[in-house]
């Protein structure tokens, strides 16, 4: 500490952040927080602000969607700006997953397996109109009517595919909710990963009985019941 | 373009200085022929069921006919039907097919797999989706739907809403067991995909290591099948087909797959095209080249030494540019529907004087980027070790899993629709079609980057002649009917040259306005067959780089 106390001028602020720290570290949100160093607030509420100003998206391509998220994430629109855009290789490192594509019956199980690997809190953004409905796709024999069916969503966002001004408008409202504490809401039941021998013993049931192990984990489609176009 | 005849010492079968002559195809076929129908792009043979390999092998040694360009199977009210397209990879515009029906009560035919590879993947689709089951079919699995699918989707009598029950084993364990078969066995198990950064998109591979190196390796697709087939057969001719095929090869590739649905559709229909629309078809299809070429380039990057900060922004910023362009022209960026039939959807955006500018701009700045390209990768050691003399694919290899576009070109194989069986104005327009004699997977990114000078080229040439193109002959459409309705029972096969290869359109009309069969040929998933051909006996990022190389997008591998 300086020895030199004529320097009378100095305010409390200046006081209390006291010498040796560099002036580029006082940021105007330093300045903001006026003479004290310190804030007060609630700590699930300074949880949910850090989550959502620093997010791990899963890189998950799918179809069509993927090339616009690609390009979200690339120069000129580059959603790193916001706090979100390091896309992880592995669903374990990931706490977002941006669903960019349509959704199949084969596929469908596999990236509800890729959810159920990530480690909670996650969040769900559904990209472009088949992970609404199936879109453009929905009236297909394979195709899962909406993201919705497998795993729950917090964020939609609609067009075919959408810009990517409209993905970075989806993920910063996804950062909004976070930071304000809102959890996804689950509109429709998704599905569960059964067991094959739990399923109701009904015609299909028995005709597959000779070729599936009891033990094994199957997802049943009833198509009649998904919701149709 | 040259356009001079390849001219060839000694003629096949069967082929005479104007093309095909089918009265001499069926007299070498002999008995083998029970019948002849005529489609609207050549004649096709009827063969009985368990002839179909001398038929075809007969074809292929004596007549030429190097390349089975499409299996497509469909079922009538009295029989099943599996049509072989074969053609030349010296000629395309010879065609003939070989039409094999079977019972309706016992749908068994011969395979192909013994005269033509490519056949194997073709012939597991059409008993997957249709249910026609051949003989002597080395492994012959449902492909695209899942092993305990009930029925098969294109049958006219496939109950679209009764459930159905999907397991999850496959993918279960990611690492099987570290030891696969018998404890003896040094063989592992390896699963890449269907959720890997490296697979573009959800394709599977089963993969077995000896040691480091790949013993086999075992596409599994069809994680992406969206029932694009079964959708176009649900729309009508004139407006609900167009916008699907943008979304088959979705990596910009719109304008390209558009014009494939449109060549087939205007041939069969009898349309007419006017010239101005040709040119911009033209112009805006090798845009789409460029773009397309550009993400093979950027993700290839990124696959083989993680370059995400350099080549992969920089090649997705001269896409921004080119998807700019596009966005300018046709009023989206990804999902154009650009295309009628008949000719395009409007004219150029005004000014037009902007629009031309832009895009010499891009062009002038081109050369420049591309030697940036060529400084960054194709001259980067590390990229070469990783490339070069890795994933070799021979030519005859190639050919006999009807490899097409820069797959094949990089293996010497000049084989180009846009000048072998010209459309559009190509064949009004100067530029070459690039090929590389290297088989490797350098070869194959050396003919991407060099297509992009040449595509560049054809822009140029378009955009000098819509430039003085006269105000008053500006006609993008001509007189298209409301409603068409093709004859009942026109066939035809057309392809164009996409981005990834030959793209093709099977069609039968009857005679409503919907199409009764619509199959699509995609250059993907006969490229993608040859994978284990370049990666048995190859380390696992060879293998990578192999399957980076050959430039899949699973939409179309899929559809």
């Amino acid at each position: 500490m300086s020895s030199d106390n004529t320097n009378t001028t100095e305010t409390t602020q200046e006081a209390r952040m006291g010498e040796g720290v560099d002036s580029r570290f006082n940021s105007t949100l330093r300045e903001a927080f006026g003479s004290s160093p310190f804030i007060l607030t609630k700590f699930d509420k300074f949880m949910n602000w850090v989550r959502g100003s620093s997010m791990f998206m899963l890189q998950f391509g799918i179809a069509c969607c993927s090339i616009e998220m690609m390009h979200t994430y690339g120069v000129k629109h580059d959603l790193d700006r916001f706090g979100a855009g390091v896309p992880r290789a592995s669903p374990r490192q990931a706490d977002v997953i941006i669903v960019p594509g349509t959704i199949v019956s084969k596929f469908a199980p596999r990236m509800k397996r890729v959810y159920d690997q990530m480690p909670e809190p996650k969040f769900v953004v559904g990209m472009g109109s088949c992970t609404i409905s199936g879109g453009p796709f929905q009236e297909g024999y394979n195709v899962i009517k909406g993201a919705e069916e497998v795993i729950p969503v917090d964020i939609h966002v609609p067009g075919c595919p959408p810009r990517p001004e409209a993905l970075v408008y989806g993920v910063a409202k996804l950062q909004e909710r976070i930071a304000n504490g809102e959890s996804a809401p689950v509109t429709v039941a998704p599905y569960e990963l059964e067991q094959f021998g739990d399923l109701d013993d009904d015609e299909l049931v028995q005709h597959l009985a000779d070729q599936i192990d009891e033990e094994e984990l199957v997802m049943r489609y009833d198509w009649a019941e998904s919701p149709s176009p | 373009m040259s356009l001079e005849d390849p001219t060839k010492p000694e003629l096949d079968a069967g082929e005479t200085t104007e093309g095909v002559d089918y009265d001499a195809l069926e007299s070498l076929l002999g008995e083998y022929a029970i019948g002849r129908e005529s489609h609207v792009n050549a004649e096709a043979f009827v063969v009985r069921p368990d002839e179909v390999q001398a038929a075809l092998e007969l074809l292929r040694a004596e007549a030429g006919f190097d390349h089975c360009s499409c299996v497509t199977a469909q079922e009538y009210e009295d029989r099943y039907e599996s049509i072989y397209h074969l053609r030349k990879y010296d000629d395309p515009t010879q065609e003939v097919g070989v039409v094999v029906p079977t019972s309706r009560d016992d749908p068994v035919s011969e395979s192909a797999n013994e005269v033509y590879r490519t056949a194997d993947w073709h012939e597991r689709e059409a008993y997957d989706l249709v249910g026609i089951e051949y003989d002597d079919h080395p492994d012959l699995r449902r492909i695209l739907l899942p092993e305990t699918w009930q029925g098969h989707p294109l049958s006219l009598d496939y109950d679209q809403e009764q459930p159905q029950v999907v397991e999850f084993s496959e993918h279960a364990n990611p690492l099987k067991e570290d030891h696969s078969g018998d404890a003896e066995s040094d063989t592992m198990f390896l699963n890449i995909g269907p959720h890997h950064p490296a697979t573009h998109g959800v394709l599977h591979l089963k993969t077995t290591l000896d040691g480091e190196q790949i013993a086999d390796v075992e596409s599994d697709i069809g994680y992406l099948h969206r029932c694009e087939e079964q959708i176009c057969q649900n729309g009508t001719y004139r407006h609900q087909i167009m916008p699907y095929p943008d979304r088959w090869d979705y990596i910009s590739a719109g304008i390209l797959n558009e014009w494939a649905y449109a060549r087939a559709a205007e041939d069969m229909a009898d349309i007419d095209v006017p010239e101005y629309a040709q040119v911009i078809r033209t112009m805006s299809a090798e845009m789409c080249r460029i773009a397309s070429h550009m993400l093979a380039l950027a993700t290839f990057a990124l696959d083989i030494y993680g370059d995400f900060t350099a080549i992969f922004m920089y090649a997705m910023k001269d896409r921004e540019i080119m998807q700019n362009l596009l966005e300018d022209l046709t009023g989206q960026r990804l999902m154009f529907n650009y295309l009628r039939l008949g000719g395009v959807a409007w004219d150029l955006p005004e000014p037009r004087e902007d629009f031309f500018e832009q895009t010499r701009d891009f062009l002038d700045e081109l050369p420049e980027k591309l030697e940036e390209y060529h400084n960054m990768i194709t001259s980067n050691e590390i990229f070469q070790l990783r490339c070069v003399n890795t994933g070799v694919l021979g030519p005859d290899v190639a050919k006999s899993y009807g490899a097409t576009g820069p797959v094949a070109r990089g293996s010497g194989v000049d084989y180009d629709i846009r000048r072998d069986d010209p459309y559009g104005y190509y064949d009004e327009l100067d530029w070459d079609v690039v090929t590389e004699q290297g088989c490797d997977n350098y070869s194959r990114v050396l003919v991407r980057m060099r297509e992009v000078e040449e595509s560049a080229k054809i822009i140029d040439q378009c955009v000098d002649l819509l430039e003085e193109w006269p105000e008053e002959e500006r006609t993008i459409q001509s007189n298209v009917p409301r409603t068409l309705k093709p004859e009942a029972d026109t066939e035809i096969y057309r392809s164009v040259e996409g981005a990834k290869g030959e793209l093709g359109i099977y069609m039968r009309a009857d005679g409503t306005d919907k199409p009764a069969r619509f199959k699509i040929r995609s250059p993907c998933f006969s490229n993608l067959q040859t994978l284990p051909e370049m990666s048995q006996g190859e380390y696992i990022p060879d293998l990578i780089a192999s399957l980076g190389s050959l430039d899949i997008v699973l939409g179309e591998v899929d559809r």
